[in-house]
């Protein structure tokens, strides 16, 4: 009786405790009414939209959309610029990491800055500078058309384009998580005899390997996807130098739906395969985040 | 002029690790080809137009508007995404509801779907044939086609930003904060007002003014839903694309330029906002 008693007691200051620890239920279903609707109107809506609106008119209007040259010359397009864009800017982000992370100089939060500068400007613009320097009345017109070389309407530019546009992206995963590592594991291996390339690919990439794929894939997305940039240096030739992104509108501006929806699905799936590998690499890299807690602890102790 | 401002601190101990010159030599030259260049070229084009002339192409009617529709629908979808970033933040990090884990996921959609599908998705939707489009043609309110359709499109391209800058801030919080006001008498809404919402106001403000930077330059998912319309709903960036293709240069790269001393001022206090919410994060 008096254990019963006890328990009863207990259990009711925690339900009251619990209960001033949250919000009342009205307020709580009312919160997730409107988040979970918003989410929903904002971003299941949407995607719904693109598959439904692509087979409205069933598989075969589908696949026959795909089927079609001018979709497969913006797919390999699209290809192509991601497999020049995306290795250069992974090369570029972990140099920029190293020389970051690794040594202390003057100027460093300056440098960050600057490496972010292509996320505030506007894409438009970023396509823009190089139609300045590269296009006909630019800077490097004349002598580029004197040379017949073309960069703007042609893929250098796109691939150019591109690289602005992503070129954070890399750089932006590794900084914080290189700087959370310190430099003692890399100091030890070139006390121990290791040369540079040693260090790196014994000590240092090991470390770094899923922040490094995480990076990739979003600048990989970003490549795949990029519209306003790649719009203004494409010149939107079919076949040629359109994108899927840019084949999207064309066909969608040709009220195309199926066809245009048909591209954009597969841009949408790309999307959704970026999002499952990414929750599979945070789940990742937050197991190397404690590994590496855990291995500084046991140093400590 | 680059060494002078990027030297080895004086003072301290050199480090062991090779690699500091060619890193950040590479870093430099790399960064200097792609970015800096380009977008110094931007700014000498512009400034090869006199004073007065820059003045007549910003004051212009068709740029004024071009930059208002821009920098307000901007702030009007920064504010729609602060006050619901906030609860979608709460209610993924403090509630239990079914799929939790997809809805934290699919936040990430914005990021990761091109904005070009984005932007005929949200036509499609909100279309005067489409699934929400015609259940609102009824109320007289019509969304494609008009500004309240940029709203909706930049609400869309802004939305993570607030949820992800919000959200580590709740993880992080102590649940002890909380309890400990409860315990000395406090009622949820005083807790809330006067314990959560002090703790998580800088990372709001950080996350508004991300949403906010990112909606400004935003073309791609726009220029779908805006129906493009001079003076009403055409934003600056599609102002710059248009100037572009009628081969208006100085025209371009004037709007251009002065959309970027913008943006920069931006990012500046942005990052003194990151500052600010990382003080309060200790």
């Amino acid at each position: 009786m008096p254990a019963e008693f006890d328990s009863f007691t207990s259990g009711n200051v925690e339900t009251r405790r619990r209960r001033l620890l949250t919000e009342p239920p009205v307020v709580r279903t009312t919160l997730l009414t409107l988040g979970i609707g918003f989410l929903v109107l904002f971003i299941g809506l949407p995607l719904v939209t693109v598959f439904t609106e692509a087979l409205r008119k069933g598989w075969d209007a589908y696949l026959s959309a795909l089927h079609e040259p001018a979709a497969f010359a913006a797919i390999e397009l699209t290809l192509t610029v991601a497999a020049i864009s995306v290795p250069l800017n992974m090369v570029f982000g972990v140099i920029a990491a190293w020389c970051i992370t690794k040594f202390e100089f003057r100027g460093k939060s300056f440098l960050i800055t600057l490496i972010d500068l292509p996320f505030s400007v506007s894409p438009v613009i970023s396509g823009l500078v190089f139609v300045l320097m590269f296009g006909l009345q630019g800077w490097f017109g004349h002598w580029l058309s004197d040379n017949n070389i073309k960069i703007i309407f042609a893929t250098p530019g796109i691939v150019l384009a591109t690289i602005f546009v992503t070129f954070p992206f890399v750089a932006r995963e590794l900084i914080p998580l290189m700087q959370q590592q310190g430099t003692e594991e890399e100091e030890a291996a070139v006390i121990l005899g290791a040369n540079g390339w040693q260090t790196f690919w014994r000590v240092t990439l090991p470390n770094i390997k899923w922040a490094l794929l995480y990076g990739v894939l979003l600048c990989n997305a970003r490549a795949m996807g990029e519209f306003g940039a790649v719009s203004v240096v494409s010149g939107h030739i079919r076949g040629k130098t359109n994108t899927m992104p840019l084949h999207t509108e064309i066909l969608y501006n040709e009220y195309n739906f199926v066809a245009a929806f048909a591209v954009a699905s597969l841009l949408a799936l790309l999307a959704l395969v970026t999002l499952v590998a990414k929750s599979i690499l945070e789940w990742k890299l937050k197991q190397a985040h404690a590994l590496h807690a855990k291995s500084i602890a046991n140093a400590e102790s | 002029m680059t060494f002078s401002l990027f030297k080895s601190n004086p003072g301290s101990r050199r480090s062991v690790i090779p690699g500091f010159g060619i890193t950040l030599g590479l870093t430099i030259t790399w960064l200097s080809l792609i970015v800096l260049i380009p977008l110094a070229g931007l700014f000498l084009k512009s400034a090869t137009l006199s004073f007065d002339q820059i003045v007549a192409i910003l004051t212009s009617p068709r740029t004024l508007s071009a930059l208002r529709v821009s920098f307000g629908i901007s702030l009007g979808a920064a504010a729609i995404n602060a006050v619901f970033g906030v609860i979608v933040a709460w209610i993924l990090v403090r509630y239990d509801f079914p799929f939790k884990r997809v809805a934290d996921a699919f936040v990430d959609i914005p990021f990761a779907l091109p904005t070009a599908v984005a932007g005929i998705a949200l036509t499609s939707l909100y279309a005067p044939n489409g699934w929400i489009g015609s259940l609102l043609e009824p109320l007289g309110i019509k969304v494609a086609f008009t500004p309240l359709g940029i709203l909706v499109a930049l609400v869309f391209i802004g939305l993570p930003f607030v949820v992800r800058t919000v959200q580590p801030v709740i993880e992080d919080m102590d649940k002890e904060l909380e309890e400990a006001a409860t315990a000395l008498g406090a009622t949820r809404r005083q807790i809330i007002w006067r314990v959560i919402l002090p703790v998580i106001f800088p990372s709001i403000a950080t996350g508004f003014a991300l949403a906010f930077a990112r909606a400004v330059g935003e073309y791609g998912s726009v220029i779908f839903i805006a129906g493009n319309l001079p003076l009403v709903s055409e934003i600056a960036p599609l102002l710059i694309v248009i100037r572009l293709n009628e081969f208006a240069y100085a025209q371009a790269t004037t709007i251009a330029a002065a959309m970027l001393v913008i943006s920069f001022v931006l990012l500046f206090i942005i990052n003194l906002l990151q500052r600010w919410s990382a003080r309060y994060a200790r």
